[in-house]
C-alpha cells in the first residue's frame, strides 16, 4: 500500500526538512503544505481500505481496519485545518517576540514529527511499536509545552514529562504481560505481539495475566487519555503551551491514547469472557466526568477551562466505550470525532481571542464578539455545540451514549446528567460574559484563520443533523470490530 | 542450566542492592555512576540468559543495552552535570533511613505481585520477576523522595531498567523491533531532558522542583 509510505513518510521527511528550514518566513505555509499532503494521503488510504477491506502491510507490521482508517483521516484532518490555523496565530506570536527564530524552527519540526507518531500509533499492528510510539509522542510535544520557556511553561511541561513518563512505564508493563501470554499461548518471537496474532488466538489467552495486564495498560494508556486520577497534567499541558499544540493535544492524542485503550479491550474481553475490562473503564469514565465537571467552574483561564471539558468529554466516550455493544460504540466513535472537531475549533477561537486580549485570564477577555465577529461567534457556536446542545453532533452522540445508559446501567445517568448540567452552567456563563459585553480586545495584525474554525463546526453540525449513510456504515463496521 | 540460573539470581540481586544504593545516594555524579554500574548488570544477565538459553536475539540486546546503558546515557549524563556544574549534595524530602523501610516494604509487595505472574511463566529466569518489580518500584520512590530534577530523571532512567529486566525474566526480551524502539525512545528523552535542564537553570537559575509547583487548583 503506496498511501501508507506516503501517509508516514510525509510527515517524517517534513520533521526533518522544517528541522532545518523552520524559521523562514514562508515556514509555517510549508507546515500547512506538509500537512494537506498527508492529509490527501489518508484520504487515498481511506478510499482504498473502504473498497478493499481491512489490510496488513510491510511483512504484517502494518494494520488497517475500519477503525483505525477512520481515526486516520480524522487525525491528518486536524492536523492540517491546525497548521492552517497555526500560520497567523504563530506569526502574531513571533512578532510580539514570545518564540524566536530557534523556537519557530522547533515548533515546526515537532509538529510534523508528532503527527508522523500520532499516524504510527494508529496504523501500527504491532503492540510495542504503538507503546514506542505514543512515548514518542510526549517527548515531541513536552519541549513544545514548554515553548515560551515561562516558569509556568517550564512547571507544565516538566509535569507533562514525569506523569505521563511515569504513567506510560506502566503501560510497557502491561505490554510485556500481553507479550508474556501470547508467547505462552504458542505465539512465537516478534510476531507474537502483534494485534492482528493476538486477535486470532485472544481466546487461549491466560485470563489471569491478560487481565493484570489490562490493569496496567489502561492505567497506563489512560494516564494520557487524561482519565482520573491522573489527569493533571492535562490542563497545564494545554493552558501554557502554544494554542495550536493545545488543539492537536486535545484533538488528536488524546483520541489516539484511547484506541490503544481500545485495541488493548478488544483483547481483554476476548481471553477474559468477562465483562472486567468495560466495567473498569466506566469506573473510570464516571469517576472522570463527575470529577472534571466540578473542576470547570474553578477555572479562571480560558485555555484550562476547555482543557477540563476535554477531560469531561473523554471521561464519556471512555464510559460508552465500557458500556460496549453496538450503539454505545457507535455513540462513542461518533463523539470522538465531533469532539475532536468541535474542541480544536474552539481552541483556534480561544487562542485567537486570548492573543486580542494579551492574556488568557477569563475576567480580562470581554467583547470578543464587537471586535472580532468571526472569532466572537466561533467561540460561542463551539461552545454551544461542546455543551450539547441540539442540533451539534456532540449532542446526538451524548444522547445515544445516555439512553444506552439508561436501559443497561440506570444507576450511572444521574450522575452523567448532574455532570452535563453543571458543566453546561460552568462553561456557559464564562463563555458568555468573553463573547459579549464591552470590548477589552483590540485588533491583530494578521488576520485571524476563521476558516478552520467553521470547517469544523459545519461538519459537526452536518454530523448532528444528519449521518450520511456511507460514513454511518462505516462507523458500524468500526463499532461491530470494537464489540 | 542450574548454574547458569544461579548466576542470573545472583546478578539479581546485586541489581536489587544497586536499586537501594541508588535509593539512599545523595550524589548527583555518584548516581550516574550507580545507573552504568545497573547497565553492566543487565548486560551480564541478559549475556548469561542468552548463551543459557538459546535465544540468540537477547545477544543483540545485550549489546544495545551496553552500548545505550553503560556508555551513551551515563556520559550524557555526565556531561549535563559537568556543564550545569551540578556538585554538592541532593535534598531529600525524608529521610534516608524511613526511605528505606519504605523501600522494603516495596521489595516484598513487589514479590507479592510477581508471584502469580513469575509461576506463569515458563523460563529459567522467572523467579528474577520479583526483583525487576522491586527495581521499578524503588526507582519510583527514588523519583518522589528527590527534590533536584536531574534524579529525577534517572529514577526514570533506572525504572526502565527495571522494565526491561522483568521482560527478559519472564519472556526472554521483548521482540527486537519493539526494544530497538525502547531504546531510541530512552535515548531521544535523556537529550530532551537535557535541552529542558537548560531550560529550566536559565529560568529559575537552579534544577530544585521546588520552582515547579505553583501551578495547582485553586
Amino acid at each position: 500500500m503506496s498511501e501508507l509510505a506516503f501517509l508516514l513518510g510525509i510527515p517524517l521527511l517534513g520533521a526533518a526538512a522544517l528541522a532545518f528550514r523552520g524559521s523562514q518566513y514562508r515556514a509555517p505555509e510549508m507546515n500547512a503544505i506538509l500537512s494537506g499532503l498527508t492529509f490527501l494521503a489518508a484520504c487515498a488510504l481511506t478510499v482504498r481500505i473502504i473498497s478493499i477491506g481491512p489490510r496488513t502491510a510491510m511483512n504484517e507490521l502494518f494494520f488497517v481496519d475500519a477503525f483505525n482508517v477512520f481515526l486516520v483521516t480524522l487525525t491528518a484532518f486536524i492536523g492540517f485545518t491546525t497548521a492552517l490555523f497555526g500560520t497567523p496565530y504563530m506569526r502574531v506570536e513571533r512578532d510580539r517576540g514570545k518564540v524566536g527564530a530557534g523556537a519557530m524552527r522547533l515548533y515546526h519540526s515537532m509538529y510534523q514529527l508528532f503527527t508522523f507518531t500520532m499516524l504510527l500509533a494508529l496504523t501500527t499492528n504491532n503492540m510495542g511499536i504503538l507503546w514506542v510510539a505514543l512515548e514518542g509522542a510526549t517527548l515531541a510535544t513536552v519541549l513544545l509545552v514548554s515553548l515560551y520557556r515561562t516558569p509556568a511553561s517550564l512547571e507544565a511541561a516538566w509535569k507533562y514529562f514525569i506523569l505521563c513518563g511515569v504513567g506510560i512505564a506502566q503501560a510497557l508493563f502491561g505490554t510485556i504481560l500481553l507479550y508474556l501470554a501470547a508467547s505462552r499461548a504458542g505465539g512465537t518471537g516478534g510476531e507474537a505481539l502483534l494485534w492482528t496474532h493476538l486477535n486470532a488466538a485472544k481466546g487461549q489467552l491466560e485470563p489471569s495475566v491478560v487481565a493484570i495486564a489490562f490493569v496496567f495498560l489502561l492505567v497506563g494508556y489512560g494516564t494520557k487519555v487524561g482519565l482520573a486520577p491522573l489527569h493533571n497534567w492535562l490542563p497545564d499541558a494545554h493552558a501554557e503551551g502554544p494554542t495550536p499544540i493545545s488543539a492537536v493535544l486535545s484533538g488528536l492524542l488524546l483520541n489516539v491514547a484511547l484506541y490503544a485503550v481500545i485495541r488493548c479491550k478488544v483483547l481483554a474481553d476476548g481471553a477474559l469472557g468477562t465483562h472486567l475490562a468495560g466495567n473498569l473503564m466506566m469506573g473510570f469514565g464516571l469517576l472522570t466526568v463527575v470529577l472534571s465537571a466540578f473542576f470547570l467552574g474553578r477555572q479562571t483561564d480560558i485555555k484550562r477551562l476547555f482543557a477540563y471539558s476535554s477531560i469531561e468529554h473523554m471521561g464519556f466516550i471512555t464510559f460508552a466505550f465500557g458500556m460496549g455493544g453496538a450503539i454505545a460504540n457507535f455513540a462513542g466513535l461518533l463523539h470522538m470525532t465531533v469532539h475532536s472537531l468541535t474542541k480544536s475549533a474552539i481552541f483556534f477561537a480561544a487562542g485567537h481571542a486570548a492573543q486580542k486580549a494579551g492574556t488568557q485570564n477569563i475576567d480580562d477577555i470581554r467583547g470578543l464578539v464587537h471586535m472580532s465577529p468571526a472569532v466572537g461567534w466561533g467561540l460561542m457556536i463551539g461552545t454551544l455545540a461542546i455543551l450539547g446542545l441540539p442540533p451539534f453532533g456532540v449532542f446526538a452522540a451524548e444522547f445515544m451514549i445516555l439512553t444506552t445508559a439508561m436501559r443497561e446501567h440506570a444507576w450511572a445517568t444521574p450522575f452523567l446528567l448532574v455532570a452535563l448540567a453543571v458543566a453546561f452552567a460552568a462553561v456557559f456563563g464564562k463563555v458568555q460574559t468573553m463573547v459579549f459585553g464591552d470590548p477589552s480586545v483590540r485588533p491583530l495584525p494578521h488576520r485571524p484563520a476563521a476558516l478552520p474554525v467553521f470547517v469544523h463546526l459545519v461538519i459537526v453540525l452536518i454530523l448532528g443533523l444528519y449521518i450520511p449513510a456511507h460514513l454511518a456504515a462505516w462507523y458500524r463496521e468500526a463499532a461491530s470490530m470494537i464489540g | 542450566m542450574i548454574v547458569t540460573a544461579q548466576a542470573i539470581n545472583f546478578i539479581a540481586a546485586l541489581l536489587l542492592l544497586v536499586a537501594f544504593a541508588m535509593l539512599s545516594q545523595r550524589r548527583i555524579r555518584a548516581l550516574v555512576n550507580l545507573f552504568a554500574v545497573q547497565g553492566v548488570l543487565l548486560t551480564a544477565s541478559t549475556l548469561l540468559t542468552a548463551s543459557g538459553t538459546g535465544q540468540t536475539h537477547l545477544y543483540y540486546s545485550a549489546a544495545l543495552t551496553l552500548i545505550l546503558k553503560v556508555f551513551v546515557l551515563p556520559l550524557i549524563l555526565h556531561r549535563l552535570v559537568r556543564r550545569l556544574q551540578l556538585t554538592g549534595d541532593v535534598e531529600m524530602l525524608i529521610n534516608t533511613a524511613t526511605t528505606m523501610l519504605v523501600g522494603i516494604v516495596l521489595v516484598i509487595v513487589a514479590f507479592n505481585l510477581a508471584l502469580p505472574i513469575s509461576e506463569f511463566a515458563g523460563t529459567i529466569t522467572r523467579g528474577t520477576l520479583g526483583i525487576a518489580l522491586a527495581c521499578v518500584l524503588l526507582a519510583f520512590l527514588m523519583m518522589i523522595t528527590r527534590r533536584k530534577a536531574v534524579a529525577q530523571v534517572i529514577g526514570f532512567l533506572s525504572m526502565e531498567n527495571g522494565l526491561f529486566f522483568a521482560a527478559t525474566s519472564i519472556t526472554y526480551g521483548m521482540p527486537m523491533v519493539v526494544e530497538l524502539g525502547i531504546g531510541l525512545d530512552v535515548l531521544v528523552g535523556t537529550f530532551v531532558f537535557g535541552v529542558f535542564f537548560f531550560r529550566i537553570r536559565e529560568t529559575f537559575d537552579s534544577l530544585d522542583i521546588h520552582h515547579l509547583e505553583r501551578l495547582r487548583e485553586r
